[in-house]
């Protein structure tokens, strides 16, 4: 069967014929073009495909398509580009947080969730708040410090993830 | 393209209308277990009714004396609730443990009930503080509810629309996860209420059970010192790679004596 779908992807308007099985993530990088959002498990494991849903951190391969009618998505792609890296991924940038980069997508947008519960986060809200990614390369040093120094930059501007 | 067919009715009378005309219909909540299990072919539906489009069945609302959650509400959305950080703390603890915060995020209490995982950790609750499940057509006790493993006493097609938990004296609630699942290997949920002290295990069994001789030992005083010595047999205990029957045996016990000493105030 197939579902006509309105929703906001990035901040412009998404209409979109899919079918009742397609999962967010396939609309994303297979209607839309959007490959920033990764598959890894595709089982809500590993948190590669995680997006904002209506400004939450969701697996989106663990959302049907047809769900985020009239939703507004948020994907990698909608936070900076090249030269205006939107904060978080500045820090990962600095601070080294990834090694071969599959990870990264989700995990940036994980760590936007966790940096609007707490500003100011200790290293263990921070690992708490990523529970739901995996990096395969065991990177996860590196990325902890990328969320803290991501939190002290957002501190010093007064401007939230 | 696939056969399935998806609907997003707007009234719970609206979506029974839907289940009882489908094929092998199933409700869709947040969809952190029924969309994998799709993705993995372990289920093949004719329809997908999802309950998101349906008013009322979001939210928390209460008082000192029960705290009702309408059945689509996430996991998270109890875990940071006020009212039930401050009425119920345990019971806002047990919601911020499940899975993580993207799957809080989505996930339901009503979707969690109606599956019975053995390992899901809102049965404990809804078993240990004696709640009630209130559906499209009648309240459940949860002594009545849990039936067996992935197991309810839902009819076909019925619908939970809220589950109302009454304000115990205290509760507590102490788990051991597996290391990657994050579900607990054994749990139990603790409350001293208004009929008597309430112990209840998950993640240990087929489904939730009540630890009724060893509330009968709480029943002269809400004290962990009165389990002491208490065992559990491990027949009929779930064993898998992560842990023997008895080896659950005795986590129930040491999780039930750290949930009891644990138990914070309402």
């Amino acid at each position: 069967m197939t579902v006509d779908i309105r929703l906001t992807v990035n901040g412009a308007p998404v209409h979109a014929a899919v079918d009742a099985a397609v999962l967010l993530v396939d609309l994303l990088r297979e209607h839309l073009g959007l490959t920033g959002t990764h598959v890894g498990c595709e089982t809500g494991h590993c948190g590669a495909c995680t997006v904002e849903l209506d400004g939450r951190a969701v697996k989106a391969c663990t959302v049907l398509a047809v769900q985020a009618e009239g939703a507004s998505v948020t994907t990698i792609e909608g936070l900076g580009d090249p030269d205006a890296l939107d904060p978080v991924q500045a820090a990962f940038r600095e601070h080294h947080g990834l090694q071969c980069g599959f990870c990264t997508p989700g995990m940036v947008m994980a760590a936007r969730e966790l940096l609007r519960r707490h500003p100011a986060p200790s290293d263990e809200d921070i690992r708490r708040g990523l529970d739901g990614n995996l990096c395969r390369c065991t990177g996860y040093h590196n990325i902890v410090a990328a969320v803290r120094a991501a939190a002290a930059d957002l501190g010093r501007d007064g401007q939230g993830p | 393209m696939t056969g399935l067919r998806y609907h997003r009715p707007d009234s719970l009378t609206a979506a029974a209308e839907l289940f009882a005309a489908g094929d092998d219909p199933r409700y869709l909540a947040g969809g952190q277990t029924l969309v994998p299990v799709l993705r993995l072919r372990l289920d093949a539906p004719s329809d997908l009714i999802d309950l998101a489009g349906i008013d009322g069945l979001v939210g928390i609302s209460g008082d000192r004396r029960e705290i009702v959650v309408g059945a689509m509400t996430p996991h998270g959305i109890v875990a940071n609730d006020a009212l039930v950080r401050e009425h119920i703390p345990a019971l806002a603890g047990l919601a911020g443990a499940i899975g993580d915060p993207q799957v809080r995020n989505r996930g339901t209490i009503g979707g969690s009930l109606a599956n019975s995982d053995p390992a899901a950790d809102w049965p404990a609750a809804v078993l240990g503080l004696g709640a009630t499940v209130h559906t499209d057509r009648r309240a459940i006790a949860a002594d009545d509810f849990f039936t067996g493993l992935f197991e309810t006493a839902l009819e076909t097609g019925e619908i939970i629309a809220r589950i109302v938990f009454p304000v115990p004296r205290r509760a507590g609630y102490a788990r051991v996860p597996a290391p990657a699942s994050g579900f607990p290997l054994a749990a139990v949920f603790a409350a001293e209420t208004a009929g008597g002290p309430r112990l209840a295990v998950t993640g240990a069994g087929p489904c939730v059970f009540r630890l009724t001789e060893w509330e009968e030992a709480l029943s002269g005083g809400f004290d962990a010192g009165r389990l002491a010595g208490l065992a559990l047999a491990a027949d009929g205990l779930n064993h898998d790679h992560h842990a023997s029957a008895a080896y659950r045996a005795h986590l129930v016990a040491v999780m039930a004596r750290r949930a009891v000493a644990g138990a914070a105030p309402s």
